[in-house]
């Protein structure tokens, strides 16, 4: 049975908790955006045990490098990029806290490994309705490394982001559920 | 001779490339609104709904389809009776980096080993053929990182036949799942060697959704495969559903006596092509 939440961030274990791969969840809040560049620079950081430019216990991720924004707006087209780029970082985040990532595409069993033993989630966004989402987004701004341009670490105000649960924190998997569904073997 | 200024092809690939990224051609459109009258998904046909949606703000709000707005792709015809006064590759180059500046597109090429971003979207990629006339022929390809990073290509043995060809292609499909952001369209190239079966793959691209081969052979060939990765279920947005993708075009053409190439070029549903003549 397919549930909706309505989630705001900073989350905590209680409200992710709850979730089921194919729940629908709609985010309002803060989520960073960050993508290979930067994801590779805050696991150096914390390898030498030194301070990160964002907070991560309870935070969200986004990887999304948006198109840059045309005047009068807050950010360009702003739909995932593909989340398997972030897997060798992300189990070191989900240590350290954070509670949700949000992208497209399947993440590897480490990363589902990770997200059961640290209770935390990975939702989707549509990926290619890069125009949709940014709908969702009320403010943007840099907060660290803007030598990366597209790819630096973002600060975004989200409402109601449209977003469904692909792993939960008992390990269950949307595509590998839906693609069984609707498998025809010859 | 017929000289075409080089200012000329500056400002056509200019636009083209904003247009391509922000107006979804209507043959996709058409054909994601055909895809959810068959999608069996309710989830599916959902996402399919809201990929129209998406095209329709974009449209209507001057804003990318998708955030990747690629790199340059450009298919170009010079006809042998036309020059450009000037530099040929540099108008090009030009007309990309001055649309990516002024339809603030996204600047989406690096370095391969330091990732430091070129800042404008260059260097682009010219896939450049001398043809009969006097007319040149562009097409702009915006083509994004994610359905490319799951494109592939192999060297089969020639013993591996249509049966392997087809084997590879929904393996392919099957180990992108949702990665390349599903509903895609399958380029594949048949043939010709290493390189040019991939140019093969992306140019069957070009090819208008709806519209059959002109190869009557390869209509056949086209549709059993479109059937093959549909039976994969992955479904759009690799969700589950009977719509994996949306069609399956083939270019082929004669290979070496000991080869059969075959490149698999997925695109996304994000398709943007436009093509201008001057």
């Amino acid at each position: 049975m397919v549930k909706e939440f309505h989630l705001t961030t900073p989350l905590s274990e209680g409200d992710v908790v709850p979730l089921r791969a194919g729940d629908r969840v709609t985010l309002t809040g803060i989520v960073y955006t960050a993508r290979d560049a930067a994801h590779r620079r805050l696991i150096e950081l914390i390898d030498a045990k030194e301070d990160l430019p964002i907070p991560i216990e309870g935070q969200v991720i986004y990887y999304v490098g948006p198109s840059p924004a045309p005047p009068g707006r807050v950010i360009g087209a702003a739909g995932p990029t593909t989340s398997y780029r972030m897997d060798p970082f992300a189990p070191k985040l989900l240590e350290m806290g954070l509670k949700a990532m949000i992208g497209k595409g399947k993440r590897s069993k480490e990363v589902v490994d990770a997200m059961v033993r640290h209770k935390a989630v990975y939702l989707a966004a549509i990926g290619g309705a890069g125009a949709l989402m940014a709908k969702a987004v009320t403010a943007a701004r840099v907060v660290a490394y803007e030598d990366l341009g597209p790819e630096a670490i973002r600060e975004l105000s989200v409402e109601r982001l449209p977003l469904v649960v692909v792993n939960d924190i008992l390990g269950n998997d949307l595509y590998e559920e839906g693609r069984k569904q609707y498998r025809i073997t010859v | 001779m017929r000289t075409i200024p080089a200012q000329a092809v500056v400002e056509a690939v200019k636009v083209a490339s904003i247009q391509a990224n922000i107006e979804l051609g209507d043959d996709v459109i058409n054909a994601l609104k055909g895809a959810v009258e068959v999608e069996a998904s309710e989830v599916g046909r959902d996402i399919l709904k809201k990929l129209i949606e998406n095209a329709a703000i974009a449209r209507e709000e001057r804003i990318p389809i998708c955030q990747d707005t690629g790199v340059a792709v450009l298919f170009v015809e010079l006809g042998q009776g036309a020059t450009v006064s000037g530099d040929l590759y540099q108008a090009l180059e030009e007309g990309i980096r001055q649309g990516y500046k002024e339809g603030f597109l996204r600047k989406s090429v690096c370095d391969p080993l330091t990732r430091k971003n070129t800042g404008d979207n260059t260097p682009i990629i010219v896939h450049l053929d001398l043809v009969p006339g006097d007319r040149l022929r562009i097409w702009v390809v915006p083509k994004g990182g994610g359905s490319e990073n799951m494109s592939r290509l192999f060297m089969l043995t020639p013993a591996a036949g249509w049966d392997g060809i087809k084997e590879k292609v929904v393996q392919t499909v099957s180990d992108a799942g949702p990665n390349p952001c599903p509903p895609t369209i399958i380029g594949v190239g048949i043939g010709g060697n290493f390189e040019q079966s991939a140019i093969l793959a992306k140019k069957s691209l070009l090819r208008p959704l709806g519209t059959p081969n002109p190869d009557a052979r390869l209509i056949r060939m086209e549709a059993e495969l479109l059937t093959a990765v549909n039976q994969t279920g992955v479904g759009p947005q690799g969700l589950g559903g009977r719509v994996t993708s949306l069609a399956v075009h083939i270019l082929m053409m004669p290979c070496h006596i000991a080869s059969l190439p075959l490149a698999v070029n997925i695109q996304c549903h994000a398709s943007r092509h436009v093509e201008v003549v001057l």
